[in-house]
């Protein structure tokens, strides 16, 4: 296995953000390339998720899950940037 | 969410009491990629120690071979709970190339070749236990696993042997590499589970 | 910008089981708490042994639309460690929980405006979600022009084969890169890029671009399709992993 992509990690965002930000535009701290966070490398394995930028590979966020904390390492992210948007309320419990 | 799903075990390997604890037995060699493998050649390869005060200590592919490689039986231990029990190496003693090597701190950031970091008390790195290693089970590493040159100090969670390791420097202080600034133990030691923070 | 739906954590059950593939099977999940979930869009499975061992893996989701009945098709990769379990141990009236729906970018939807044609490119399991999305497609009365090109081994590794040779607003071709079907006027081979120009919308038409399936192939083909002058903009990838 080599890596995948940012899609892979929309679970693990939205467990500690809140919300699926996979579409949100990422800026390389490194080397200023801006895409959406789906596109990133992402390197998974059961140390954690390490993610790359796709033009530099500089790492852009780091995942670590311990039995007790999820550490998230942003600092690759220079800025991310989301689109404000509408969410469909959860349907009501059919009668 | 109380769901248990039965007949899930996992995938575990044989637990075996010469493992430490939480580590279980397996017969293969899993890698884990953290990035887009480095490709560098023996002619081009290095290893550095450098001290504290700027000197460097610096051997290549062959310089590295003249200070004489050795045969190492090991058990290493993976935090992510894998483990191998005697698996062969070859290396360079770390006891050998620290010999001429002057220096007052204790601790030692080991870098690699694509910019990884680990650190390591130089305590941990003499009287025999660790390696600059070139071969594993019989062959030279391959790339994916490190080669041309790893750092091998089994006694500590295999991710202190650093992959494509480059250079040993110096610092007075213990300062988190990687792993250790995400979450991981600063020391590593498996038989006390020192895996996290 | 696409309405969403929000992300949770669910309990399903499984309603039905059966063989998709000789590695694979279809599972639908009754989520009685489902929001719906667009085309494209995946789910995290979390399986919870006795001792409390946990582990997750996503599964891109077939189906699509506010129903609470979501359709996946899983292959068995064989040192995996949860989709051993999904494929051979699940069983129907089998609690899950799942975390989802997931995934804003690889995503399609019906009320997007671009009159642009679709294209869907997929390797192996990756036909999933692109599935999805013709699915979709076909039960919109109008829409744009849909093309799925699919490279799977043989044809007994080939997903949803019949609802396949069913769509008729999506054009399929499906190439074979082991065993061709009997009578087929294309012998096996892998894709290359003369033919995947000659099986998927030219740029001069500047189509949307969805690919999904193991890394390589996602790379490859997407190399490919920038060297036959497709806007990289309008290509989006997901990739699979073979850590399952």
């Amino acid at each position: 296995m080599t890596h995948v992509d940012g899609n892979a990690l929309a679970g693990t965002l939205v467990d500690v953000l809140g919300f699926d930000s996979t579409d949100a535009i990422g800026e390389c701290a490194g080397c200023r390339h801006r895409s959406e966070l789906a596109r990133a490398h992402a390197f998974v394995t059961a140390m954690g998720a390490i993610v790359r930028c796709e033009a530099c590979q500089g790492v852009l966020a780091v995942v670590v899950r311990t039995p007790t904390d999820v550490h998230v390492s942003l600092s690759g992210l220079a800025r991310v940037s989301i689109a404000r948007r509408v969410s469909r309320a959860p349907r009501p419990p059919s009668p | 969410m109380a769901i248990i799903n039965r007949g899930f075990g996992g995938r575990r390997g044989t637990s075996d009491p010469r493992l430490p604890p939480g580590q279980t037995l397996v017969g293969d060699w899993p890698v884990l990629t953290a990035g887009p493998t480095p490709d560098i050649s023996t002619d081009e390869w290095s290893f550095t120690i450098t001290t504290e005060t700027g000197v460097q200590h610096r051997w290549d592919w062959g310089t590295l071979h003249e200070v004489g490689v050795e045969d190492v039986v090991t058990d290493i231990h993976c935090v992510t709970h894998w483990s191998r029990l005697g698996m062969p190496w070859r290396g360079v003693s770390v006891d050998r190339l620290f010999e001429d090597v002057e220096t007052s701190c204790d601790f030692v950031m080991v870098r690699t070749h694509d910019g990884y970091t680990t650190n390591v008390p130089l305590d941990d790195l003499l009287e025999g236990q660790a390696w600059i290693a070139t071969e594993a089970d019989g062959e030279a590493l391959t790339a994916e696993h490190g080669g041309p040159a790893r750092l091998l100090v089994p006694h500590l969670y295999f991710w202190k042997s650093a992959k494509w390791v480059a250079e040993m420097r110096m610092m007075p202080t213990d300062q988190p590499g990687f792993w250790e600034q995400n979450g991981y133990h600063l020391r590593g030691d498996p038989w006390r589970e020192e895996r996290y923070w | 910008m696409t309405a969403g739906f929000r992300a949770a954590w669910h309990v399903g059950r499984v309603v039905s089981r059966r063989a998709e593939t000789r590695s694979a099977v279809r599972l639908e999940i009754e989520v009685p708490t489902w929001p719906g979930n667009h085309a494209g869009s995946h789910l995290d499975i979390r399986l919870t042994a006795p001792d409390g061992y946990q582990a997750s893996r996503s599964y891109s989701i077939a189906s699509s639309g506010p129903a609470t009945r979501v359709v996946l098709a899983v292959d068995e990769v064989l040192s995996g460690e949860v989709s051993p379990y999904v494929v051979h141990d699940l069983r129907e009236g089998d609690e899950l929980e799942v975390h989802g729906p997931l995934g804003r970018y690889f995503v399609w939807t019906p009320e997007d405006p671009d009159p642009a044609p679709v294209q869907l490119i997929a390797g192996g399991s990756g036909v999933v979600p692109l599935f999805a999305m013709a699915d979709a497609r076909e039960r919109q009365p109008h829409g744009t022009d849909f093309r799925l090109l699919y490279s799977a081994r043989t044809p007994d590794d080939v997903f949803f084969a019949s609802e396949l040779g069913a769509l008729t607003k999506t054009r399929v071709d499906i190439v074979h890169t082991r065993r061709s079907p009997l009578g087929s006027p294309r012998p096996p081979g892998r894709l290359t890029q003369e033919s995947l120009a000659e099986l998927t919308f030219p740029a001069g038409v500047a189509p949307r671009i969805f690919v999904c399936g193991p890394t390589p192939f996602v790379e490859t083909v997407s190399r490919w399709l920038l060297e036959l002058g497709q806007d990289p903009a309008r290509i989006r990838t997901e990739r699979f992993g073979g850590s399952g």
